[in-house]
């Protein structure tokens, strides 16, 4: 508590020392110190554009045009396009797809890293590579393999006589196999994160629980379903959640790789978003789209929220 | 040794800084010159990765130096690729900061006119001088009759073809019909080496395909008033016939393709033929030994450059069109303006223009005799391409309106998402319905 007592008060005709003025000792002045910088740090960036893409979303703003209010007619005109729905259908599938393999391979990856073996950190390390490549670098190299002309992965098809000479792959010139393709560099990125932070959650289950379990007679299998899983679903939930944000609102690999072609086929809320508003300066309009990712994100994130709660308080 | 206190030493010091700066400020007001540094107007300049080099290299290492010390400025030169060039005005006009010279392609500067200088008085100079610029011109850069952006360069599409090859085909000059066209396609496809044209998102080849298609069968954006009009029996054909021809005559790879994929195909002789600038062909001849035919000759001596065929209503061309714009944010407008000029002049142009070897066609028609058209005939057909290119949104007037159409690539979505698999009739609806979503309907 602070103690502000007026200078040199005489009570009793006893002089009282003053005691200095120390607001950071009240845990009022010192909550509201410390969460500042993180107040105006996420004001600046989170808030205010925020703040400015839901005005720009009800206005007909254009590049270099302030725009007057029209309500919602920017959300009306995604109603009604076709394109937007392909946009949202993609982005759900990206996303869906793109988690549970995430999950998959970075859980069995995290099992088999948390065994004891020659080279463990190094391996360790190693695997997080895909994670530490700066995207768009590591996207270029997928663009190349997947290159509808040079493709490696066509040659190699060829090689092994899966496909003939001129019947290679349109890895990214055929919607559906260019939709595969991205979803497999969104994988090829996302199990690292996967899998350390599954590693970190298995690492704080005690060893005893496990050796117990097997000394009465568990099999691994059940050991996993009965001790493992459920101990290390609330970290899971939460490596979910953001992996499920992150890839909803994914924009290098297919900016990268597609552009959001062929002919809009791969296109997901960001870059859809993207080439709206910041290449064609229809500002309101890209706005508009953004703004609609937030009511699924919002919706997704409270439901996972809540089911790691009840996880967590079980 | 003389002692110096600490408070000596700071008296003394900030003494001798005041008398300093009040001198030095006084000096410079009585001249009435600003001080030397601020004298240094920096003009951020920036333009594509031109796809002849040397036009760049040029730009760096002789032009801008030059207008530097002609200018008394600074010239921050800088390149990115073709496809960036929109998103960097936008983001320079919407926080008043940015670049003082940005190239723009064909008719965008009609979506960002608001924020651009009127340089009618550059362009009118210019343009006088040389000869009057050709139509092309006007539409994509002037706004209520304004110069909003500087004609700079066309880039001439036509295509790039494999001349031996098209002999075995039976074709001993380029066709001239879409039938034509299509025929000698079949031949070389069935040979392993198809036509290929880029049909992905990307600035240049796919629209200047997609467009004389579309016109040269008759179909249209909107009509002279501006009505939309592309749903027609004349759309649907174009469409059908792209399709068609697709699956029988292209490389299929091409959907995912951008500016630079075909000229790769091309030059790794996996195609026969793709409508593109003459970079391909200045590659080949440029890097010689590099490229080579199956035969083992140069691959330039193989290669010839032929006009988009004519379909029922004629033969038509969209050619890459380049400008520059100055946005009003720009706090260099004079100096700015100053540097277009020294581009623009006679001399230095001609130098930039020649380096490129008919790559970038003037937008004026003095050049149209310019002695470099006579050094490789195989560039010569460039020498026009000004004359005959038309702009977006024909007939209807050139507006922001068939600028947007083009930088959501409406049109060339159109084809290719037939080309995916919807039917023509329904992918020609679909971007009627767009279309009308900006003319209004």
């Amino acid at each position: 508590m602070a103690t502000t007592a007026p200078a040199n008060a005489s009570r009793d005709g006893v002089t009282v020392a003053r005691a200095k003025w120390r607001p950071l000792e009240d845990e009022r002045w010192l909550a509201v110190v410390l969460l500042l910088p993180t107040i105006v740090l996420l004001g600046l960036f989170i808030a205010y554009p925020f703040v400015q893409g839901i005005v720009l979303s009800v206005t007909d703003a254009r590049v270099g045009i302030a725009g007057k209010y029209v309500g919602f007619e920017n959300f009306e005109r995604l109603w009604h396009d076709p394109i937007f729905k392909l946009v949202v259908w993609n982005t759900c599938w990206y996303t869906l797809v793109t988690t549970v393999f995430k999950l998959g391979l970075g859980l069995w990856l995290a099992l088999l890293l948390n065994r004891n073996f020659k080279f463990k950190a190094f391996t360790r390390a190693f695997i997080l590579l895909p994670f530490i490549i700066p995207t768009v670098l590591s996207t270029f190299a997928w663009k190349w393999m997947f290159d509808p002309t040079f493709s490696v992965l066509n040659w190699l098809l060829f090689k092994l006589g899966v496909i003939g000479r001129y019947g290679g792959l349109n890895w990214l010139g055929d919607a559906d196999l260019a939709m595969w393709s991205i979803i497999i560099v969104n994988i090829w990125r996302g199990v690292p994160f996967f899998a350390i932070s599954l590693l970190a959650g298995l690492q704080t289950i005690s060893p005893d629980l496990n050796e117990a379990a097997a000394i009465d007679g568990a099999k691994p299998w059940q050991r996993f379903i009965h001790i493992t899983w459920p101990l290390l679903l609330p970290v899971t939930m939460v490596v979910v959640l953001f992996s499920v944000i992150q890839t909803f609102a994914d924009f290098q690999i297919v900016y990268v790789m597609t552009g959001g072609g062929p002919a809009n086929g791969t296109h997901l809320f960001a870059t859809y978003a993207y080439q709206l508003g910041i290449g064609t300066g229809l500002l309101s309009q890209g706005a508009a789209i953004s703004l609609a990712m937030f009511p699924i994100l919002f919706a997704i994130v409270i439901v996972q929220l809540l089911y790691i709660r009840r996880v967590e308080t079980r | 040794m003389t002692k110096v206190t600490r408070r000596q030493f700071v008296g003394t010091t900030a003494a001798g800084v005041a008398a300093a700066s009040t001198g030095g400020l006084a000096g410079i007001l009585a001249t009435g010159r600003a001080p030397a540094i601020a004298q240094t107007t920096t003009v951020h300049w920036l333009r594509w990765n031109d796809f002849v080099p040397t036009s760049d290299k040029l730009i760096r290492e002789k032009i801008a130096p030059a207008a530097e010390k002609a200018l008394g400025i600074k010239i921050n030169f800088e390149t990115v690729n073709g496809n960036d060039l929109q998103p960097r005005i936008t983001s320079g006009i919407q926080s008043g900061a940015g670049p003082d010279l940005i190239m723009l392609f064909n008719n965008h500067p009609h979506l960002y006119s608001n924020s651009l200088v009127d340089l009618s008085d550059v362009a009118e100079e210019v343009g006088k001088a040389q000869g009057g610029y050709y139509d092309l011109c006007e539409g994509n850069c002037q706004v209520d009759g304004k110069w909003v952006a500087m004609p700079m360069a066309i880039v001439g599409a036509l295509n790039a073809y494999r001349k031996s090859w098209f002999a075995e085909a039976g074709a001993s000059k380029f066709p001239e019909t879409w039938d034509e066209y299509r025929a000698v396609g079949k031949k070389l496809k069935a040979n392993g080496t198809p036509f290929g044209q880029a049909f992905g998102q990307s600035f240049g080849d796919p629209p200047t395909f997609a467009y004389p298609l579309m016109w040269s069968f008759g179909g249209m954006e909107v009509d002279e008033k501006g009505k939309v009009v592309i749903n027609s029996k004349e759309t649907v054909d174009a469409v059908k016939y792209m399709t068609a021809m697709w699956k029988d005559s292209f490389d299929e790879g091409g959907l995912a393709w951008d500016d630079s994929s075909n000229n790769r195909a091309f030059l790794a002789s996996t195609i026969s033929c793709t409508l593109n600038g003459a970079s391909i062909y200045l590659l080949a001849a440029r890097e010689k030994g590099k490229y080579k035919t199956d035969a083992g000759a140069e691959l330039a001596t193989d290669i010839l450059h032929g006009e988009l065929p004519a379909g029922p209503k004629g033969k038509f061309a969209f050619h890459t069109f380049q400008s520059h714009a100055l946005p009003n944010y720009s706090k260099n407008q004079k100096a700015a303006k100053e540097l277009l000029k020294f581009i623009h002049a006679k001399e230095n142009y001609a130098e930039w223009f020649r380096v490129g070897l008919g790559f970038d066609t003037p937008p004026t028609k003095v050049w149209e005799t310019d002695p470099m058209w006579d050094k490789d005939p195989v560039m010569k057909p460039y020498a026009v391409a000004g004359k005959l290119g038309a702009t977006p949104g024909r007939l209807g007037p050139p507006n922001a309106k068939s600028a947007e159409v083009l930088s959501k690539y409406l049109i060339v979505n159109m084809f290719g998402s037939a080309i995916k698999g919807q039917s023509a009739e329904d992918a020609v609806k679909a971007a009627d319905a767009e279309l009308k979503k900006i003319y209004g309907a």
